[in-house]
């Protein structure tokens, strides 16, 4: 235990400052960030723990190979691309909002939040499409026997093993916790897109309203930016998990 | 940017103070109800948790005249608990209904919202030099869920069907399908769904208490100079931001397979003679998602009652700390370890022994922090000036508490030991003594402590010290014989013994502990008196600063407004135990450092 004085200021954990040079609300989003990852993390190995204790698991190539108004087109993983690349690029535009943001342009800040927010929507879009397409879609399994037609859901999985049936390969029901990590962990990574669209509504209409003009800085975009970045980061290893692997 | 953030990191310590210079006006509503004011956060999340732990601690006295008495009828029991109680006598649903809430209110309510809620509030601000938390608002919220928490699980008391009453670990499958059991229907879901209020609070708690220790440390305080309160309440919000998330996860996934027929928790199941859909989903994987919070949840609960009580002895003893810095670091030993231990309540689910044999070695190796603070409070303690005061009675009592239960851990860490201890009273034993009483006496010597900083009265010593000498002799009756009981393979969560020959030896030991428990219960209802009594009537304080204590808390005014310093926020020159240093009896930590003064201590 020190007793000797040293002159303060000088030193950044010395106290009357902020140790990391940022507010206070910078600090707790990135401690909120931290809390929310291991909420994923636990949702993620959950996941993993399951599938690898299995012995098989759906083909994401075979799952994942439709595209809106293409009909019966097999194009593998190519709609859940265009999905990646939207959230993606509306992370650029959120960069470019929290950079217009540092020079103080109100105008600009708001053509990227504006950009941002299509994004997240149209990301929420291609989701509702997906997710659609995957509860309604029929697909031939064999159950006992008898061929059924069923979609993908919570509780029917039709991705399951083929096997030889009157001459043709077909399917049997395959592990039903595939539908429910699928549609539950996308479904919670859509909630936080949901979230994040709020949110950066609610930052373009304060900085339209001049809010931020008046407060001399836009560090409520840098906060609102973060999460963003951290809800694109989520995406893309729920993309590794259940598209890719 | 970095320029801008430091700007705006002086526009909040700006407009803090003219808040404080503003207000004048408060209402009754803004004043007591939708405060913003951490002191005043504070005495809500105590008179919440106060409130809880009457009600938890009567649920204990019921069970346990069922466990002590499994023969008798209590007609008034009827009158009390209608249908729970019919003819006078518990019905078994209700006892593990009844043992489910204990459980789950002393945890969560009490010693997590109760405990951290009330002193992180309170004295964070105080001690690190700050006008109010990082976010008054945010703190006003976190408050708030935790209110909105205690409605909807105080509600689940009264449904139909009972509350949940599948144990406070909540397992699938018994939690997951409703036809389980009676508890496992409404009162579940409501379970779940407060738990989730309740991770939002405790999430919105943690993030402020961390964020304000980080940031809004006043000159001169250094991250050495933190009273080791303020060390052990920062690790236990990081532990809560950390780990209740994986417990939000979990309770997702179960409330999924109780409503929307998912399959993550259920595989081959059959009730009734009916097989359920479900397949392919693990019961285990719950188990790992629950320990992962639920063990360094015992670390949330024990750690505040670590610090504070470090600090009460210090300042009894009217010496330093012994190893202040080993102090910090054991803590934030227990903090990692505490992530890396959770599979050793899990010894006996089939777990993999060699991974089991990791588990025993790192759990075993938490004794090794836990050995250097016990050290520290006795050598703290050892031929020390101590004066007994009622909050530093508890603060030793806490002590004797965590090494009698400490010891019991390394038994239980073994997980050679534990095939045959688990799911024991011997368990029951250890985690009462270790992390429920232990943390409850962490709790009591902050209440003594600091009630004439949070009222501005002395609590009435008389009852105070029948307070700690009827609980410690109380605790002491209650929990060690349960070890022998255990030991004895007596089993936890039964209803009634008395059809067992092989414990029938224990019937007059069980009707002697619901006897002690009793008696221990009203010596806690005599506190909640002295506690509502002395709020009002207790006698004033006069010295700003009783104890004659180092930290910044004491240099407020006795009754501090919003704000806290009526004038500047004092500066820090010195670590906050400079105890009996150079002749003087205590060197608060404002006084700037002589020039004659030795260096070091």
């Amino acid at each position: 235990m020190s007793t000797t004085a040293i002159p303060t200021n000088t030193k950044w954990w010395n106290g009357g400052r902020s140790p990391f040079n940022i507010s206070y609300g910078k600090v707790m989003m990135w401690y909120f960030l931290m809390s929310d990852a291991f909420t994923f993390g636990a949702f993620l190995i959950s996941y993993g723990t399951i599938r690898f204790s299995v012995n098989h698991w759906a083909d994401p190539n075979h799952v994942f190979n439709a595209f809106p108004f293409a009909g019966h087109a097999n194009l593998p993983l190519a709609f859940v691309s265009l999905m990646t690349f939207i959230l993606i690029f509306s992370s650029v535009t959120m960069v470019l909002a929290v950079h217009e943001g540092h020079k103080m342009n109100r105008k600009g800040v708001e053509k990227y939040m504006i950009l941002t927010i299509l994004g997240g929507l149209a990301f929420l879009g291609c989701q509702a499409w997906e997710w659609t397409h995957m509860i309604t879609g029929d697909h031939a399994v064999l159950v006992n026997g008898q061929i059924e037609h069923w979609g993908t859901t919570v509780t029917r999985n039709p991705w399951g093993p083929e096997v030889m049936h009157n001459g043709a390969m077909v399917a049997t029901p395959g592990p039903i916790a595939f539908g429910g990590y699928f549609f539950g962990i996308t479904g919670f990574h859509g909630f936080h897109v949901f979230s994040g669209v709020i949110i950066n509504l609610v930052m373009y209409i304060k900085t339209k309203l001049g809010h931020f003009d008046q407060r001399g800085h836009y560090e409520m975009i840098e906060k609102a930016g973060l999460y963003w970045h951290f809800v694109d980061l989520v995406w893309v290893f729920v993309f590794l998990c259940f598209y890719l692997v | 940017m970095s320029s801008a953030a430091t700007l705006h990191h002086a526009d909040v310590h700006g407009s803090h103070d003219a808040h404080h210079e503003h207000h004048h006006h408060e209402t009754f509503i803004t004043k007591y109800v939708f405060s913003q004011d951490h002191k005043m956060i504070a005495k809500q999340f105590l008179v919440t948790g106060i409130i809880w732990a009457i009600i938890g601690g009567l649920f204990s006295v019921v069970f346990r005249l069922q466990l002590g008495y499994p023969e008798s009828t209590f007609p008034w029991l009827e009158d009390l608990l209608g249908h729970w109680a019919a003819g006078g006598k518990l019905k078994p649903e209700f006892y593990y209904a009844l043992v489910t809430m204990h459980g789950t209110i002393l945890v969560f309510f009490v010693l997590t919202a109760g405990l951290s809620g009330t002193f992180a509030n309170f004295l964070i601000p105080l001690q690190i030099g700050a006008r109010d938390m990082a976010s008054p608002m945010l703190n006003m919220l976190s408050y708030w869920f935790f209110f909105l928490a205690s409605t909807i699980m105080f509600c689940s008391l009264f449904v139909q069907t009972g509350p949940a009453s599948g144990g406070w670990t909540i397992y699938p499958p018994l939690s997951a399908l409703g036809d389980a059991s009676s508890g496992a229907k409404i009162g579940m879901d409501l379970w779940l769904v407060s738990m989730a209020m309740f991770i939002v609070s405790s999430l919105l708690g943690g993030l402020n208490y961390i964020t304000t220790i980080l940031n809004m440390r006043t000159k001169g305080m250094s991250m050495t100079r933190l009273p080791l309160t303020i060390w052990a309440l920062f690790f236990t919000a990081v532990l809560g931001v950390l780990s209740f998330p994986v417990l939000l996860s979990g309770a997702i996934l179960l409330l999924f397979d109780r409503n929307l027929g998912t399959s993550f928790y259920l595989s081959d199941i059959v009730i009734a003679g009916k097989i359920l859909p479900n397949e392919g989903g693990s019961a285990i994987l719950f188990q790992h998602l629950f320990w992962f919070l639920g063990h360094p949840e015992v670390y949330i609960i024990l750690l505040p009652a670590m610090g504070m009580s470090s600090e009460i002895i210090s300042v009894n003893s009217r010496k330093p700390i012994f190893g202040y810095m080993a102090m910090v670091g054991s803590v934030f030993a227990i903090a990692i370890l505490a992530f890396l231990v959770w599979a050793h309540h899990m010894f006996v689910t089939g777990l993999n022994p060699f991974l089991g044999s990791v588990f025993v070695l790192l759990t075993l190796l938490i004794a090794v922090p836990s050995a250097i603070k016990v050290f520290n409070w006795l050598t703290t303690l050892w031929r020390a000036n101590i004066r007994f005061t009622p909050g530093m009675l508890f603060a030793i009592g806490f002590v004797s508490l965590f090494i009698s239960g400490g010891l019991t851990g390394i038994f239980l860490g073994n997980s050679a030991l534990d095939l045959h201890l688990h799911d024991t009273y011997f368990v029951v034993a250890h985690f009462h003594i270790v992390m429920g009483v232990a943390s409850f006496f962490g709790m009591f010597a902050g209440v003594y402590h600091w009630f004439p900083k949070m009222f501005g009265r002395y609590l009435n010593n008389t009852m105070a010290y029948i307070h700690f000498w009827v609980t410690i002799v109380g605790a002491y009756l209650i929990f060690w014989p349960m070890h022998y009981q255990g030991l004895a393979g007596m089993p936890r969560r039964y209803y009634d013994f008395s059809g067992w020959s092989s414990f029938n030896m224990f019937s007059g030991l069980n009707e002697f502990i619901s006897f002690v428990s009793m008696i221990v219960f009203a010596a806690q209802l005599l506190f909640v008196f002295n506690f509502f009594y002395s709020m009002f009537k207790g006698r004033k304080v006069t010295d700003a600063n009783p104890w004659g204590s180092n930290t910044l808390e004491w240099t407020t005014p006795i009754n501090p407004g919003h704000g806290n310093w009526p004038g500047e926020i004092p500066e820090v020159y010195r670590g906050a135990y400079d105890y009996a240093k150079d002749g003087k009896e205590f060197i608060p930590q404002n006084v700037p450092v002589g020039d004659d003064e030795s260096k070091g201590h």
